[in-house]
């Protein structure tokens, strides 16, 4: 049991805990709250693959701006607490034991078909992270540049969709 | 050494959660980040085989997720706070017109 | 096959127009008639006939000139059929032009005197507009006669035979609605129907007898039969010549199947003189001279055929003696001569049977159109009569006595005046005194008195007779008696006495062209004895047909049976003298031989009850058994029961019950039906699952999903 092992046993075990806790929260904004510590034990993660840029931009991206979005929603509509009406039963136990089987069936794709060799990156392998880090760049804009301009439109896309969404519509007299 | 098996199990693991969390919960931002979870554990799995394989392509990748996911929950949020204004409830129970 | 034109000389080309002549001049009528007077209708028709007879005349100098070769001249190809290859071939021989020469000659002179006859048949009748349907009938008939004469093969004969007998039914019933006195009945048409009835029962003999023939012989040409029938079984050969003794009985009305021609009386009487003595009736005799080389290969036949002939003969005769009606005692007169005839050639005597053929057709035509000169002129005295109470003002014109008979028709006086009836004659000697003459020759040539026709031809086969088989002889001869005395009879009855009716006191002669055909037949009867005469050298029909027959009998005269035929028949006048001439016959008389013969004289008066008998052996029965097929086996039985109640009723079961109620509703019907109602709880069902709710719908996918995926590890 090597440091590295255990280590990962912990963030996973808190990572799944939050997944859950989220899950389970009764109130929204325990939930977002949950998922933002999910999102941060994952960007450990990243940091341990030796993935620096994208640990960053996970923190950066996804629990500062998208978290904090969906707070901001949350606030907005006051939509902490839930009536508890169920109006459908079946729903929860048979999610339950079908997204059971979906793990098992992922796991055992994944470990009979897709056989990658050998372990992960130690994470000392990976501390020049300024060569990592403008070799990748060079890679986002040689190889991934369409992707990228996409991408770039996408954004400005989905901004425009936003606003056009909650624009008021202009009433004809 | 981290086998990457785990990777790939703890990966499976997040993701079904997501799932349990998009098909339980009736509170539309709640699923909303049910499937940020997903999109996480996918990301994770992306980065633990860029890292096996020692290219970079995975992380590029998980970079372009990353910002869909972004722009996908801006105007999903959009939507969210429209169907609200109209029906005063994000419960998606409520949210059944086109029942058969 | 026709032999090259070249290697004869004559007039063989023109044997077609034997039969298109008639046939075109038929189509004339039948197409312009009725825009052309009663003259030229009548002078059409006649042409046509006298046309075939000059053809007829051209022929047969043609065949002279050729030595009496045979000349088969083909017309056309017939049929083609595996084994049978027969074609339209006429047959130009001695044979064959003598009776063409009888048929269109006689024929042609019935035409003209059927102008005059018509003329004043069709008034009486009134129906004027049929004076031309007569005329087209009789060009049929000559054209029929002169295929069944001119034929080359058995089967084109029976074309002809057909023919004739289409024609005979069509002429007797010419007046179709009425009977011989005028009156409304089905008399006529029913006469018509039994002529042709009977003669198809001779006629299924003759079929029968073509059968066996082809079967057996391989063909009806008459060459190729004849020549195949030497080698043949004679079994086989006795019964077709048998068979044809049946045809014969028919056609030529010989016992058991004569009783149509008394009856075929009740035609018009040219139709009585042309078809039923000098022309139709004769086809049988013809047939058995054609048939010559094979009715002298069975001598059993020729026994047979000659023994019918006889019977005949002598039956017909003790009729013909209580007859009363004038042209019913011409008619059993005329089966009595063709029992002669059957019976000369049934002996192999052909020549005489053909010679006598001959002479018949001379004075028997001549007979029957005096006798129709009689009935006109007693029917012309009856009308007299009857104007002269009606309107007492003398003498009338013949165009008003018309007029006022269509005013007045005599059908509402009282009893039905029969113009036929000897018993209203008497007398007409002086009042008629050309038909007198002619009449009194007529009677002569057929009694076989020196020297007319008759004497010579009847002789002869009396001659052959006695040579051949002594009980024909013996039969022929009462039969000539019979013969003598019954004419005897007519004549004093007719002609002598005073008249027992107004209407013969008031009789008138026949016109010009009635009369002139009668004359010439009657100088025909007076010479044709000539044809054939029993000394050396002067046998010349005799040589004549040798060319056909190969072999002839030509025997010379025979003094004695000469001599006894001729006391007989003088015999037998001077007896019937003594019954009807010394005291003639008065009105109201009842006649003196039923007086002394009483219940015999009845017999021969009812014809020996022949008809009765046949009604009720015969026709009874069959109509009864056709009655018993048609109501009980065909209506009830068939329409009633079966097809209402099996095959109706079974289809309706069926398609009601079986097919509509099960099958259709509650088969087929409930399965459309309830796959609709399977449909609407099937999508009523599936409906539940668009619940609306996302998360159920986000529920399905994970199980599809999961689903997928584990097919994929399993795979």
């Amino acid at each position: 049991m090597t440091l590295d092992l255990i280590f990962f046993l912990l963030l996973s075990l808190i990572a799944v805990a939050t997944a859950l806790g989220m899950l389970l929260g009764r109130n929204a904004v325990y939930s977002a709250l949950f998922l933002v510590l999910n999102f941060i034990t994952v960007a450990v993660f990243y940091l341990l693959l030796g993935a620096p840029f994208i640990a960053m931009a996970q923190v950066t991206v996804y629990a500062g701006a998208i978290m904090v979005l969906f707070l901001f929603v949350i606030m907005l509509l006051g939509v902490e607490n839930l009536p508890m009406t169920e109006v459908l039963p079946w729903q929860k136990p048979l999610a339950g034991v079908l997204a059971v089987v979906l793990a098992v069936e992922a796991t055992v794709i994944f470990l009979t078909r897709a056989r990658p060799a050998g372990d992960v990156l130690p994470p000392e392998e990976s501390a020049n992270m300024v060569e990592s880090l403008r070799e990748m760049g060079i890679m986002l804009f040689d190889q991934y540049l369409l992707p990228f301009e996409v991408t770039s439109i996408l954004l400005l896309v989905a901004m425009v969709g936003a606003i056009v969404l909650v624009r008021k519509e202009k009433r004809v007299h | 050494m981290v086998p990457l098996n785990y990777y790939i199990v703890l990966s499976a693991i997040l993701f079904t959660l997501g799932v349990v969390g998009v098909l339980i919960r009736r509170n539309a931002l709640i699923i909303f980040m049910s499937v940020e979870l997903m999109l996480n554990a996918a990301n994770l799995a992306f980065v633990a085989f860029s890292s096996v394989i020692k290219s970079f392509s995975g992380q590029i990748f998980v970079f372009f997720v990353i910002a869909v996911a972004a722009a996908e929950v801006a105007v999903g949020l959009a939507l969210i706070v429209e169907i609200f204004k109209s029906k005063r409830s994000i419960d998606v129970d409520q949210m059944s017109s086109l029942k058969g | 096959m026709f032999q090259a034109e070249s290697t004869l000389s004559g007039f063989f080309f023109l044997a077609p127009w034997l039969v298109l002549a008639p046939v075109i001049g038929l189509l004339i009528n039948l197409v312009f008639g009725k825009r052309f007077s009663e003259g030229l209708v009548g002078t059409v028709a006649s042409l046509a006939s006298g046309a075939a007879f000059i053809i007829s005349v051209l022929l047969a100098y043609s065949v002279s000139a050729n030595h009496g070769e045979v000349v088969r001249w083909r017309l056309a190809e017939w049929i083609h059929i595996g084994a049978l290859q027969l074609d339209w071939t006429f047959r130009v021989d001695s044979l064959s032009t003598t009776m063409m020469l009888v048929v269109s000659g006689v024929g042609t002179l019935i035409h003209i005197y059927a102008i005059g006859y018509m003329h004043e048949d069709v008034r009486f009748k009134n129906d004027v507009g049929r004076f031309r349907r007569f005329f087209i009938y009789l060009n049929l008939f000559i054209a029929m006669m002169m295929i069944l004469v001119s034929g080359d093969s058995y089967l084109m004969l029976f074309v002809g035979w057909e023919g004739v007998g289409l024609c005979s039914f069509l002429l007797i019933g010419f007046w179709y609605e009425l009977d011989t006195l005028g009156r409304s009945s089905w008399a006529n048409s029913n006469a018509a129907k039994k002529a042709f009835i009977v003669n198809r029962v001779g006629d299924f003999g003759f079929l029968i007898a073509g059968f066996i023939m082809f079967w057996a012989l391989g063909s009806f040409q008459f060459d190729e039969v004849f020549e195949a029938a030497e080698g043949a079984a004679p079994g086989v050969i006795l019964a077709i010549t048998l068979l044809m003794l049946v045809g014969v009985a028919g056609k030529s009305a010989q016992i058991p199947l004569y009783v149509w021609l008394p009856d075929a009386m009740a035609g018009p009487t040219p139709v009585s003189a042309l078809i039923h003595a000098a022309t139709m009736v004769t086809a049988g005799v013809y047939l058995i001279t054609r048939s010559a080389e094979l009715y002298t290969l069975v001598p059993q036949a020729q026994y047979i055929v000659a023994l019918t002939g006889a019977v005949t003969a002598l039956f017909a005769a003790t009729i013909a003696v209580g007859q009363y009606d004038i042209k019913k005692v011409l008619a059993y007169s005329t089966i009595s001569q063709l029992g002669f005839m059957v019976a000369a050639v049934g002996m192999g005597a052909f020549v005489a049977g053909m010679f006598h053929l001959i002479t018949h057709a001379f004075f028997k035509a001549l007979l029957f159109l005096s006798a129709g000169s009689v009935i006109l002129g007693v029917e012309r005295g009856h009308h007299h009569a009857e104007h002269a109470h009606a309107h007492p003002t003398g003498k009338h014109s013949k165009g008003k006595k018309k007029e006022e008979r269509q005013k007045q028709p005599h059908e509402e006086e009282g009893a039905h005046f029969d113009a036929g009836d000897m018993r209203n004659m008497g007398g007409l000697r002086k009042t008629m005194p050309v038909t007198y003459w002619l009449y009194m020759i007529g009677t002569l040539a057929l009694a076989g008195i020196f020297p007319f026709a008759g004497f010579w031809s009847k002789d002869e086969i009396l001659l052959d007779a006695s040579e051949h088989y002594q009980v024909v002889y013996w039969l022929l001869s009462i039969a000539a008696f019979f013969t003598a005395f019954y004419m005897g009879r007519q004549i004093w009855m007719v002609f002598f006495g005073e008249p027992r009716h107004e209407a013969a006191a008031h009789a008138q002669e026949s016109p010009r062209v009635m009369t002139v055909p009668l004359m010439v037949l009657a100088f025909l009867s007076v010479v044709g004895g000539a044809l054939n005469l029993p000394f050396e050298g002067l046998h010349n029909l005799g040589h004549w047909l040798e060319y056909t027959l190969h072999e002839v009998e030509s025997l010379p005269l025979n003094y004695g049976v000469a001599g006894i035929s001729t006391i007989l028949a003088v015999a037998a006048i001077y007896v019937s003298w003594l019954i009807y001439g010394r005291n003639p016959l008065r009105r109201g008389e009842i006649d003196p031989l039923k007086r002394r013969l009483g219940a015999v004289f009845t017999g021969a008066e009812h014809k020996w009850f022949v008809d009765e008998i046949y009604q009720a052996i015969i026709v009874t029965p069959f109509r009864r058994l056709s009655q018993f097929l048609a109501d009980v086996i065909d209506w009830r039985f068939w329409h009633d029961w079966f097809h209402e109640q099996v095959i109706a009723g079974t289809y309706n079961w069926v398609s009601n019950i079986a097919l509509n109620r099960y099958a259709d509703q509650r088969g087929i019907d409930a399965v459309a039906n309830n796959l609709a109602g399977i449909t609407q709880w099937f999508s009523a069902t599936l409906r539940k699952v668009q619940n609306g709710f996302v998360r159920s719908y986000a529920l399905s996918v994970l199980l599809g999903v999961v689903l997928i995926v584990g097919y994929l590890i399993l795979k």
